[in-house]
């Protein structure tokens, strides 16, 4: 991330919070150019003479604003004619700097911003920043912000009270938690810049299509950039859940408010994955209907592991279709946890995932339970002898 | 004044090994115990932040009788530390592999942290042999020698019984013996060649191919067999090769089904790190458990590496074999019982 100039410019013009010295703001208000804006031989020069701060500020205030970089030009031919004494080193009129200046002169000492005009980090300029700091206040994590390309230059150019306070008083209107406010800016922090026409324009489509209002807060804290997709984008993706799913409107919505990352990724991994369940693996639709609403992650999970926990399950562990449409949590878990656990079952001989047998283990408890439990009331041997066994695989 | 978070990092330095799972890339084992250690480093809590003087509108006090608020100024922590700024206060942790196991074997892999890494590339270029336990099923021919692979042929094992696959096994060890004799530079004609065979301490110098200093079977029941192997310079697809040529040379064919090292020079599968232990509190144990260890490593490494610049190559040869003979004293007895261990859990 490199802060630009432009936006340091900005941020330092910009008339800076109560905190500061009444003295000080007077400075900055009357001369809203900074060295920065020119040339650097002008600067250069313009530091290294032996002039006082006077001429300075005179000169200072003799230019007018500079956001516009057609002037730039123009001013920088003020001050060269005017400036005599830059060019003559020997001149007498040096004052020392030990000498005793009336209060008028000491006032108007502009003292320089301390701010780089260029920074790879967002650390210089968090305390001088309204829109920064109560950003860090709210828990954006800022470090994570500023390695992303031109997110810390938006950042310092966004103003509080204009840009940010109004999007921020809108997601609390949505429901949006006060604690989940800096997670959902880390993820997303184009919110900030997103109009707000637009985003109330989406809230409406959602609520219309009859998602509750503590659904819609749901989605939003999920999946922080689902207010950054136009409402046709929403619209064909919800169509399209309920068109090829089968489902009803209320089980779309249901599948929809737990895993809102579905209607913000693109449609293609998806409609692969609805292939190889089935074609590949050979889930009848009724199947695939109840897996995907039990455990929807399935809709976007790893194509390759996906068919290797299923290949494991099926041809290995001898569990038939039935039971895995009953059960796809197991789709949903590590390889490895599920190889571990079935190989020490086998080993000990309680590998029986029939229901109807003695001893059955079902799926689920194969996959959920954690390390102890499953030693204990499924393998029931100790944590120590599984351990053991992993060592030999 | 250190912080816990520097505190918890100095400990972090040597030698541990971990149980690699099968399936899974050895880069992947070295990141997820490097992130595990560098959850444990961020969590700790940061320093404190600096103090800065501000200038804040309060209210005046109990001094003036107005509700004014003035500018007053106190000591406030700056933002620029805080933890949401700066970012975590560890990006990095430098864990390194000693000898790499490819993605199908599983078994000892040795890990290095900090100070450690420099004591791995000793290990490395030190005397140390590797155990590794060769499981083979006859019957077919693939292209990788392995049972995953594509099937290039299929032969009946009928024919085959133990005693033929011992002598297989003989004429193997044989061979590689030779080999071993030849590239460990000695005149086996002298006395003291003779002594060093009898020890146990040949050892091949430079650049050689793998040689197998030990192989036995010790579990035969067609067509799955078990194969015990203590090798040198190895890699693990010259071991599946192995199997196939053991095949090869019993008129049928034969596919490896599973590599598993058992021992990397003195780190043995019984003191290894499973995944559920891949924290930085087992890993920090294990470091000390192992510091002993890695201590005699350094030792060794360190000797060999001034003995190489006072350059005497006879003396060398002997003091290096002497140091070898200290690390590979524990294992070398341990390894048959590691074999018949094995039995027991295959049977």
């Amino acid at each position: 991330m490199h802060v630009c100039q432009r936006c340091v410019s900005l941020l330092l013009s910009r008339p800076l919070s109560a905190a500061l010295q009444q003295s000080t703001r007077a400075l900055h208000q009357r001369s809203r150019l900074t060295l920065l804006q020119h040339s650097t031989r002008h600067t250069l020069s313009q530091r290294h003479s032996r002039q006082t701060w006077r001429h300075f500020t005179d000169h200072q205030a003799a230019s007018p604003d500079v956001y516009n970089k057609i002037d730039l030009a123009q001013k920088e031919v003020v001050p060269l004619n005017s400036d005599v004494h830059r060019i003559d080193l020997d001149a007498a009129v040096h004052p020392s700097p030990l000498q005793e200046i009336s209060e008028e002169e000491a006032v108007q000492i502009q003292v320089p911003s301390a701010l780089p005009p260029e920074s790879s980090t967002l650390r210089p300029y968090v305390d001088k920043s309204e829109t920064l700091s109560k950003l860090v206040q709210l828990g954006v994590n800022l470090w994570k912000l500023e390695q992303r390309p031109n997110v810390g230059s938006m950042l310092v150019r966004l103003d509080f009270h204009a840009d940010v306070a109004p999007r921020l008083l809108f997601l609390k209107d949505l429901g949006v938690e006060e604690s989940k406010l800096g997670q959902l800016l880390t993820k997303n922090p184009f919110i900030l810049t997103e109009s707000l026409d637009n985003l109330e324009a989406r809230v409406s489509y959602l609520k219309s299509k009859k998602f509750s209002k503590q659904s819609v807060a749901a989605m939003v804290s999920k999946a922080p950039y689902l207010l950054n997709f136009s409402v046709e984008r929403l619209d064909n993706r919800l169509g399209f859940f309920q068109k090829q799913l089968g489902l009803s409107a209320e089980k779309t919505r249901d599948v929809v408010t737990r895993l809102p990352k579905l209607l913000c990724g693109s449609l293609e991994p998806i409609k692969e994955n609805l292939k190889v369940c089935e074609l590949e693996f050979g889930f009848r639709g009724n199947e695939m209907q109840h897996i995907v609403t039990t455990v929807p992650k399935v809709l976007i999970a790893n194509k390759r592991k996906l068919t290797q926990i299923f290949h494991f399950v099926h041809n290995t562990m001898d569990v038939p279709h039935s039971l895995i449409a009953k059960f796809p949590q197991v789709l949903n878990a590590k390889f490895l946890r599920i190889q571990e656990r079935h190989l020490f079952l086998e080993y000990l001989g309680h590998a029986q995932y029939q229901p109807s047998q003695p001893n059955y283990v079902s799926l689920d408890r194969l996959v959920f339970l954690p390390d102890d439990v499953f030693c204990s009331e499924v393998a029931l041997a100790t944590l120590e002898d599984f351990e053991r066994f992993q060592k030999t695989l | 004044m250190t912080t816990q978070a520097v505190r918890l990092f100095r400990k972090m330095d040597g030698l541990f090994a971990v149980y690699k799972p099968h399936g899974v890339h050895w880069k992947h084992v070295r990141d997820g115990v490097e992130s595990s250690l560098l959850k444990a480093l961020n969590s700790c809590p940061p320093p404190a932040p600096q103090l800065a003087v501000r200038f804040q509108l309060l209210s005046a006090g109990e001094n003036s009788s107005s509700k004014d608020l003035v500018l007053s100024p106190s000591m406030v922590p700056t933002l620029a530390d805080h933890p949401l700024v700066t970012g975590p206060q560890f990006h990095k942790v430098h864990v390194g592999v000693g000898h790499r196991l490819d993605a199908f074997s599983s078994g000892v892999l040795v890990l290095g942290v900090g100070k450690g890494n420099g004591v791995l590339e000793h290990l490395c270029k030190s005397h140390v042999t590797r155990d590794y336990t060769l499981k083979g099923e006859f019957g077919k021919a693939t292209d990788n020698f392995t049972d995953t692979g594509r099937v290039l042929e299929k032969t009946t094992y009928d024919h085959v019984t133990l005693d033929k696959l011992e002598r297989v096994l003989a004429m193997i060890q044989g061979a590689n013996q030779k080999a071993l004799i030849t590239y460990s530079q000695v005149d086996l004609r002298t006395q003291e060649a003779y002594e060093l065979a009898v020890r146990g301490l040949l050892y091949p110098h430079g650049k050689s191919p793998p040689i197998l200093t030990g192989l036995r079977c010790i579990h035969f029941s067609p067509p799955h067999f078990t194969l015990e192997v203590q090798c040198v310079n190895e890699t693990q697809k010259y071991l599946r090769k192995l199997i196939h040529e053991v095949g090869l040379e019993l008129r049928t064919s034969a596919v490896c089904s599973g590599v598993r090292r058992t021992r990397d020079g003195p780190f043995k599968v019984e003191n290894t790190l499973t995944r559920q232990h891949w924290t930085a509190d087992s890993i920090i144990q294990a470091i000390a458990h192992f510091s002993k260890t890695t201590r005699k490593i350094r030792k060794s490494g360190m000797f060999k590496q001034t003995a190489g610049q006072l350059n005497s190559s006879a003396q060398v040869q002997e003091q290096t074999r002497s140091q070898t003979e200290q690390i590979n004293q524990e294992h070398v007895e341990l390894s048959s019982s590691c074999g018949q261990r094995d039995t027991c859990d295959t049977e």
